[in-house]
């Protein structure tokens, strides 16, 4: 698995060329780092990527790797060394079956039967927390959760997750025994609803970068409702044995960090607009931990328009690459379910399964078989193209006329120069617009790369989407689009080309 | 190429297309297949090319089984034309013609010159060649269809309502050239076709079917003048009046 992973990033890197490793090149396999896609995941990513490269050893980033489903299978399977989690999400969504009381000593026992192992605690916590502003808060003397009780007016809006959960809110509100009646709202607005003095009180992640933002007042959760979710990092065991070990590098972060600490850290990045490599060094040079390396930890500055020529360049591959082998693989999938109506069916509704399954879902499952990077991208992109491939050329083929069937088998043909000479060229415009249909459909989906670190599109779309910055998700979307538009155009001019004149003016009357 | 067919039948479902039929379709001659839409005289000419097999009895081609033929080889030796002409739409009027000789690895010189042979014979318009079948009217299409079937000079022709999808005026000339078509081939031709007139003008023999049994068979005189049958006569009696063979016809009312 470990040589597997590794070996498809060493593809994506040398198909790309754009996560290599600045500065002298230390030997042996890179460390590999990743974080999921918020913006805190990412600023640990990058100070366990500064810190451990201060050791000498090489290290590779891949940021927002994904969601937390993706970057944990990325680390059981090898593909990936390290990652930032939290206490809370390994309890309650990875481990839950083997966590039952929340200990550290049930964690660890599970870990080790992965082969991971764990830092300590950084210092934070960024569990479920409740907000009011500051100057509210203030105004009604509310420090901690169980002062909202003497204030029966307060006006609660949740997120939905928080309001549904048995333990969101109506496990709180039974703990606290509050007297409101909270209603669900969307997260985004809820900072605007508290601004606006339409709401009071909200729920937030306890170092989210817009309690700065909005100067908001995090309540003591002072009868210990919410789970903790303490920040650590988790790696493979392995590491420890390396030479040099990046182990004692990482624990230099424990207990380094602190609530505050961590939602200026965020703000910064996310506010602010610093970049993440920025604020991972201010907070180690802060912190006295400086790393003597400064050529590895200035990224290479890329130009705007080189940027989107590589997402382009990353997006091309992965779309063309795809497409050619659904065409390779879809075209005799078709001609087999047209020479075959039992098997036909099976076969159409097999691809017409795989379209259902959702793409994040076939991510994780990709993951263990085939690593991170450009190849679960190619995959997913792949099994998605088969199914208006293998439908047109089934529906191409199975709709030629009989007497034109028959005409073929008078003549004496067989059926392979049946199916080359005759079939196939009358299917064709229903192949073709299939293939179309296909590569559209493609230039759209390969921004779900982005989601297992293959780059593209996606790639200034997830991380515009992180910071809320519309102009850098504009950066992606917009040149899908003129992808998707140009990909239809071509596919219009290869049909005139293509398909003969004889077919064309029949499909016109 | 003799075609017989011995005590041969075909269901489709619970339908009986063929009943029973044995028939022998002599080397050399033209024999039409006539009867009314649905006698399963489409079927029987589709039983002698294997385009269908035969529930029970045999098809015979020179005396032997046509299942112990390979398959492929024999239908080179048949051609067969339907009644739109089955032409491949994505091919030129001259590509199809050539399509079988071509793939049969002709060199250009031989298939252009049998091309030219045959547009003599067919009365095609060169300038139609490079057309493509959307682009030719329905008798040209036939005349394309029959260029295909003969290209590789086949020992028997099969016919399925050759002159079915034409207008009248298209209907009676290419009836007449289709004539001179099969005296010029001169090997058996066997051709389906609901039409008294056609079936009189073209064939040596006509074989009237009605529900998937044979009626009567011989000259288009003999049943006329001696129908075996009170269908015979009214069938006939259907028959557009042909020159030579309309006198006939009065004669047997």
């Amino acid at each position: 698995m470990r040589s597997r992973g590794a070996a498809a990033l060493a593809l994506a890197a040398a198909a790309f060329g754009g996560c290599a490793d600045p500065g002298p090149k230390p030997a042996g396999p890179p460390v590999v780092i990743a974080s999921k896609s918020f913006t805190e995941s990412v600023i640990l990513g990058e100070i366990a990527a500064d810190i451990v490269r201060g050791t000498g050893l090489a290290v590779e980033h891949r940021r927002q790797l994904g969601g937390t489903k993706v970057v944990w299978r990325a680390l059981e399977t090898g593909a990936v060394d390290v990652y930032a989690d939290y206490t809370g999400t390994l309890y309650e969504e990875i481990l839950r079956d083997e966590t039952p009381h929340r200990t550290l000593d049930e964690l660890d026992a599970a870990l080790a039967r992965r082969g991971l192992a764990r830092t300590a605690p950084l210092g934070f916590d960024n569990g479920y927390a409740l907000a009011m502003t500051d100057a509210r808060a203030e105004a009604l003397g509310v420090r901690r959760i169980s002062d909202l009780a003497a204030h029966p007016d307060l006006r609660l809006v949740f997120s939905n997750e928080v309001m549904d959960r048995r333990d969101g809110w109506p496990g709180l509100r039974a703990r606290y025994a509050l007297p409101q009646v909270a209603r669900g709202m969307d997260h985004d607005l809820a900072y605007r609803a508290l601004d606006a003095g339409a709401a009071d009180v909200m729920d937030i992640y306890a170092t989210d970068a817009e309690i700065r933002a909005h100067h908001l007042r995090v309540l003591e959760d002072d009868r210990g409702y919410f789970p903790s979710y303490a920040a650590l990092f988790v790696y493979r065991a392995g590491l420890a044995g390396r030479t040099p070990s990046p182990v004692p590098a990482l624990r230099r972060l424990e207990g380094r960090f602190t609530a505050p600490g961590m939602i200026a850290l965020n703000a910064r990045a996310k506010l602010d607009h610093v970049p993440e490599s920025e604020v991972a060094v201010d907070f180690l040079r802060q912190t006295h931990m400086e790393v003597s390396l400064p050529s590895a930890l200035a990224p290479p500055k890329e130009s705007a328009v080189a940027t989107i020529g590589r997402h382009a360049v990353e997006h091309t591959t992965m779309v063309l690459l795809s497409l050619l082998a659904a065409i390779a693989v879809g075209v005799p999938l078709g001609v087999v379910a047209a020479r075959r109506p039992r098997v036909g069916r099976v076969v159409v509704g097999a691809a017409g399964l795989l379209q259902t399954v959702p793409s994040i879902a076939l991510l994780v499952l990709l993951i263990p078989l085939v690593g991170i990077g450009t190849p679960p991208a190619l995959v997913a992109l792949f099994l998605y193209g088969l199914l208006p491939i293998v439908r047109n050329t089934h529906t191409g083929l199975v709709g030629i006329p009989e007497p034109l069937r028959d005409s073929a088998r008078a003549l004496g043909l067989r059926p392979g120069a049946r199916l080359r000479l005759v079939e196939l060229p009358l299917a064709l415009p229903a192949i073709v617009a299939g293939v179309k249909t296909s590569a559209v459909i493609a230039v759209g989906t390969a921004t779900i790369g982005a989601l297992v670190g293959a780059g593209g599109f996606g790639q200034p779309i997830l991380t515009g989407i992180r910071l809320d910055d519309f102009s850098l998700i504009l950066q992606g979307a917009v040149p899908a689009a003129v992808m998707a538009l140009a990909l239809e155009w071509i596919f219009d001019t290869a049909e005139r080309r293509v398909v003969p004149r004889g077919l064309r003016k029949q499909r016109g009357t | 190429m003799e075609l017989e067919l011995a005590d041969v039948t075909k269901r489709f479902g619970p339908g009986v297309a063929i009943d029973r039929i044995s028939l022998t379709f002599p080397a050399g001659r033209t024999t039409a297949l006539l009867g009314p839409s649905g006698c399963g005289k489409s079927t029987l000419l589709r039983l002698l090319i294997a385009l269908v097999e035969p529930d029970q009895g045999q098809v015979l081609v020179d005396s032997k089984p046509l299942s112990s033929y390979p398959i492929e080889p024999l239908r080179r030796r048949m051609g067969y034309v339907i009644q739109d002409g089955g032409l491949f739409p994505h091919l030129t009027a001259a590509e199809n013609a050539t399509l079988m000789a071509r793939h049969l690895g002709w060199d250009g010189a031989r298939v252009a010159a049998r091309l030219d042979e045959l547009r003599a014979l067919t009365r095609f318009p060169a300038d139609a060649l490079r057309r493509y079948p959307t682009e030719l009217s329905g008798g040209q299409i036939q005349r394309v269809a029959m260029m295909r079937a003969l290209f590789l000079d086949p020992e028997a022709l099969l016919l399925d309502e050759p002159l079915g999808a034409l207008d009248p005026l298209v209907r009676a000339e290419l009836r007449d050239d289709l004539r001179g078509i099969f005296r010029a081939f001169g090997k058996t031709v066997v051709v389906v076709t609901h039409d008294v007139g056609e079936a009189a003008h073209l064939a040596d023999l006509v074989v009237l079917m009605r529900e998937g049994r044979v009626v009567q068979q011989g000259p288009y005189a003999t049943l006329a003048s001696a129908p075996a049958d009170p269908f015979v006569t009214a069938f006939l009696a259907t028959g557009t009046a042909v020159p030579g063979a309309s006198r006939p016809l009065e004669t047997g009312r």
